[in-house]
């Protein structure tokens, strides 16, 4: 394999603080990106897959929802209280 | 808790009448939750005003997973500082909700400790709903629960908790398994479950007859319905003993059958069962006498949903018929393709129902590779968009 689910998931998350702000970014566009980036032969799906739950159990990424289901930064959120 | 009773005139209206009252059982459990009590007070709150006072907690979580908390903050802190965060959890329920009550306890021991006390039995995917809890209790909540043999269940874009009918527990109408399929299907999608892969949500629901107890041709995204592909079974004598027990078996069986394919000539009742569209009504008239087929299994259907951001669908047929046995591994197959075609066409927030609606019948079908047949069409001229193409 060519590039590895830990990479992936850093290429994820460099993705993800890029556009943070600016767009948000579903799991479906991460995917789409690194495979546009390794091509399908040495990226597929499930590496994604695995690279975003990689992502996600390290904490360096968290789910937002609003209108549907986006991978951001942590961040305090406006509605919560101080 | 509350020293004084706190003055609710608006909410006491809706604890009159003879139906169960949410607010009476809030009543009932402020008397040990603070939380309660403040609850009490921001939802008179808004009676009052006629206005909501939460808002939408949109990254609270559990670390890993994308679903299973739905954050939610009042907007008047302040005077209920106790709902300040009164976030909801999901927690995936038991496969056709079987629970000890050891079992019960246990979940409702674990919320008073972390949360509200209050719990939704069920919501309507199914899930075990816990209400109101602070971020800071979200992480030890789910370490017992986990603890417990528990996970939390679906929200956002994911796919989200399945549900079961009792099926062959309890019921002996299942044509499948429904509790073991529920519990598979479960298990087998576990990150489209935890991490929301999807452009909106996407529900399964498995009924083990056509009598559908979770209502899955119209609530899911994917149905699976049992179903039986040879003829009812038949004890003539025991239509008989219903006759003579003084069933009017033309009026109340016969009349009512919806493809007119049963004959009662005072002795005997015939069934065409070519023509029988498996709608269970003279199976549940006549349970002793009538019983499904022996060849057994389930129809999959797809696109249902409840009316949110477009209007209500139920289910088109996609797989008529499908053997018991490979119920698992076909549902697999089509699953794959199905959600595939949702990833690379859907725009976000689009159900599958409604992609299918927007680009076709026949081009669903082309691109998952099934070909019409004529068990997806209603009635002659129902659904337009299929053109069956002559024999080449
Ligand atoms: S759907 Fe059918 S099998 Fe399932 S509980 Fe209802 S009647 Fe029984
Ligand atoms: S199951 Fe429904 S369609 Fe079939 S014979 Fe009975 S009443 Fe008629």
């Amino acid at each position: 394999m060519a590039v590895t689910h830990e990479a992936l998931a850093d290429e994820m998350f460099h993705m993800v603080s890029e556009y943070y702000g600016k767009k948000n970014l579903k799991a479906g566009d991460l995917t789409k990106a690194m495979i546009a980036k390794y091509g399908e032969a040495e990226c597929t799906k499930d590496d994604c897959k695995a690279a975003i739950r990689i992502l996600m159990d390290s904490g360096r990424c968290v789910y937002s929802y609003f209108g549907g289901s986006f991978i951001t930064l942590p961040h305090k959120e406006g509605a919560a209280p101080d | 808790m509350a020293d004084q009773k706190r003055d609710t005139k608006l909410l006491d209206e809706l604890e009159k009448g003879p139906w169960p009252s949410f607010v009476k059982e809030i009543k009932n459990a402020s008397k040990t939750s603070p939380v309660c009590d403040d609850l009490l007070g921001q939802l008179e709150l808004s009676y009052e005003e006629k206005k909501g006072h939460w808002k939408h907690g949109g990254i609270v979580g559990v670390m890993g997973y994308g679903g299973g908390v739905i954050g939610r903050y009042s907007d008047v802190p302040e005077q209920f500082p106790q709902v300040a965060h009164f976030h909801t959890m999901r927690v995936n329920q038991p496969s056709g909700w079987f629970y000890t009550s050891g079992s019960l306890r246990t979940l409702c021991d674990i919320w008073e400790r972390h949360g509200s006390g209050l719990t939704n039995m069920h919501g309507s995917t199914g899930d075990i709903v816990f209400l109101g809890t602070k971020t800071d209790e979200l992480e030890p909540c789910f370490k017992e629960l986990g603890e417990a043999g528990f996970d939390l269940g679906g929200s956002g874009s994911c796919m989200r908790t399945p549900s079961a009918c009792a099926g062959m527990a309890r019921c002996e109408w299942a044509c499948y398994d429904t509790l073991k399929m529920c519990n598979d299907v479960t298990h087998q999608y576990q990150d489209e479950l935890h991490r929301p892969p999807f452009p909106y949500k996407f529900k399964f629901k498995f009924s083990g007859c056509p009598n559908d107890c979770v209502a899955s041709i119209a609530r899911s995204d994917m149905s699976v319905i049992g179903t039986w592909k040879d003829e009812i079974q038949q004890d003539d004598a025991e239509v008989a003993a219903y006759a003579a027990a003084g069933m009017d078996i033309q009026n109340d069986v016969c009349a009512n059958c919806p493809s007119k394919c049963m004959k009662w000539d005072g002795k005997k009742l015939s069934i065409d069962n070519h023509e029988c569209v498996r709608c269970m009504h003279c199976i549940n008239v006549m349970p002793k006498a009538l019983r499904p087929g022996k060849e057994r299994g389930a129809t999959i259907l797809i696109g249902a949903k409840a009316p949110i951001v477009q209007g209500a669908l139920l289910a088109s047929v996609l797989v008529p018929f499908v053997p018991a046995d490979e119920l698992m591994d076909t549902l697999k197959e089509l699953v794959s393709r199905v959600w595939e075609f949702w990833d690379e066409y859907g725009k976000n927030r689009e159900r599958i129902g409604e992609l299918i609606q927007r680009v076709g019948m026949s081009n669903f079908l082309d691109a998952i590779g099934l070909d019409p047949i004529p068990q997806m069409v209603t009635a002659p001229r129902d659904n337009p968009y299929i053109f069956f193409k002559g024999e080449e």
